[in-house]
């Protein structure tokens, strides 16, 4: 099992197994690793472990969290890593590690409820996977709900007139000249190139051709196809 | 409107070389221009009973439904083509039916499966997915991967943990996040877009992306343009060159020709400025 060994000038004060599927650390006496310290944050990091692996994530300390020397919000980590929150460093020591390729059945992790609904073989998976799993799932990027968006015509005799993208699949241009779509895809919109006419010209994004792939568009992207443009707006 | 000789379509499934066992299934109707492709998982025998039920309840579903509707009309409610609400209910369909079968025989408990399907209907596609198992697209010389994983590690990708190079050293590769037939319900992604000539559309389970990697799944397609069969058995070999670890399972749609409602389709685009 994997540890985290803590130091404070180059003195190992403890050593903790990462035996839990979260871990907290700060000045506040709550949590799982509590550093009295005023350069330490009240919560200021978290160290979630999946299986075998870890990671460390800052929780928006005022003094930051460094890994081997880098300041980072959050990361992977490996064996022999340091971490410093305010003058405390932490190690992480996980000797299983990188066991090299062992091939291993896919398994599922059900998020829908508390814990694995199913193992494999010898795996066995610990309870709290799927919590952890939803809590990563959860956090912060909210993939789950695709905002509302439209487009607002930029130039040509409509201009200012807006369409709203109710369709997952809108279709833009002049048959002949130029096609593309935007399409409404659960990671989000992307704009696509249909027909570029005789000249097999692409439409732009922000005064750049996009290429043969399926190009995501950002909140007030202009732009460009069959020589009107238009401005890709969220809701 | 009959597909099979604008839509060419190819698939092999295969045991690999350590499996005792194919856990895969894979199904497609020519005429419908539909492909439908599972990767089991669980229990004893649970893994392949799921991926079964999975590829022959959605293709019963569908070819039950799809030719009672509009082809393309879009549902005002939700702006997704009729073909994807159906494609929806249908793997639905076969998430309470694996479920079910899973709670009454126990030697099935917990078992679940992938699945990736894809319609061409009307010009356009509609790919929905559930778990690992991946649709890329080869246009224009260009391989792209149109479906994003439901697994772990790709949550953790997204989420900021992992840049794509430490995602392939981890070891939590295989923990999926959403799999049909594990809960009481299950969320699809669905993505519509327009299919071109020429396009060559490839749905796989993980035996073969876990093997080899996307710039050689791309040479594969472009060596072998000429002979699709070839070009599947190929993918399959390569995947056992590889390690051939897993199951593997692939299935190839060739976009021969245009295949429109109506003969003038492009007309229809006039979704804004005419």
């Amino acid at each position: 099992m994997a540890t985290i060994q803590i130091s404070l000038n180059g003195t190992m004060e403890s050593e903790l197994p990462l035996n839990t599927d979260l871990l907290t650390i700060g000045r506040k006496s709550d949590n799982d690793i509590h550093i009295d310290s005023l350069a330490v944050s009240g919560y200021h990091a978290k160290i979630l472990t999946v299986m075998n692996d870890s990671f460390i994530e800052d929780l928006g300390s005022t003094n930051g969290t460094f890994l081997n020397g880098e300041q980072i919000e959050k990361n992977a980590l490996s064996d022999g890593d340091i971490i410093k929150i305010g003058k405390h460093e932490l190690k992480y020591v996980n000797a299983n590690a990188k066991t090299g390729d062992d091939f291993e059945k896919t398994m599922i992790i059900n998020t829908g409820t508390a814990g694995m609904q199913e193992t494999e073989g010898s795996q066995q998976i610990d309870q709290s996977v799927g919590k952890i799993v939803a809590e990563i799932a959860s956090a912060d990027s909210g993939k789950s709900s695709i905002q509302k968006a439209r487009i607002r015509l930029a130039s040509g005799a409509n201009s200012g007139k807006e369409l709203a993208l109710t369709k997952v699949l809108t279709t833009l241009g002049k048959p002949g000249v130029q096609v593309a779509a935007i399409t409404r895809r659960p990671t989000g919109y992307f704009l696509i190139h249909i027909d570029g006419g005789d000249n097999g010209e692409k439409p732009k994004v922000n005064n750049e051709a996009i290429g043969s792939k399926a190009h995501p568009l950002k909140d007030n992207d202009t732009l460009e196809v069959a020589g009107v443009t238009m401005t890709f707006l969220f809701d | 409107m009959n597909l099979t000789d604008k839509i060419n379509i190819t698939g092999i499934t295969d045991e690999g070389l350590v499996r005792d066992h194919n856990e895969d299934s894979i199904g497609h109707n020519d005429e419908l221009g539909l492909l439908v492709l599972a990767d089991g998982m669980g229990g004893h025998k649970g893994g392949e009973v799921a991926s079964a039920i999975a590829v022959d309840s959605i293709m019963q579903d569908l070819s039950n439904a799809l030719p009672l509707i509009t082809t393309g009309k879009i549902d005002e409610s939700t702006g997704y083509s009729l073909e994807s609400m159906l494609i929806e209910k249908a793997i639905k369909d076969a998430n309470f039916k694996i479920y079910t079968a899973a709670q009454k025989n126990s030697n099935y408990e917990g078992m679940g499966t992938t699945v990736v399907v894809l319609l061409l209907y009307d010009n356009r596609i509609t790919i929905a997915h559930v778990g690992d198992s991946r649709l890329y697209r080869m246009r224009d010389r260009i391989l792209e991967q149109m479906t994003r994983d439901h697994t772990l590690l790709q949550e953790l990708v997204d989420r900021g943990f992992y840049t794509k190079k430490e995602a392939n050293e981890s070891l939590n590769k295989n923990l999926v996040t959403r799999a049909v037939g594990v809960n009481s319900s299950v969320d699809v992604d669905l993505l519509e877009d327009i299919a071109l000539t020429d396009d060559i559309y490839l749905l796989c389970s993980d035996g073969l992306t876990d093997m080899i990697d996307d710039d050689l799944i791309e040479d594969i397609i472009l060596n072998h343009r000429d002979d699709q069969e070839k070009m599947t058995r190929e993918l399959i070999k390569q995947a056992k060159d590889h390690g051939g670890k897993d199951n593997v399972s692939v299935i190839l749609g060739n976009v021969l020709k245009e295949f429109p409602v109506n003969s003038n389709w492009i007309n229809k685009f006039f979704d804004i400025f005419s």
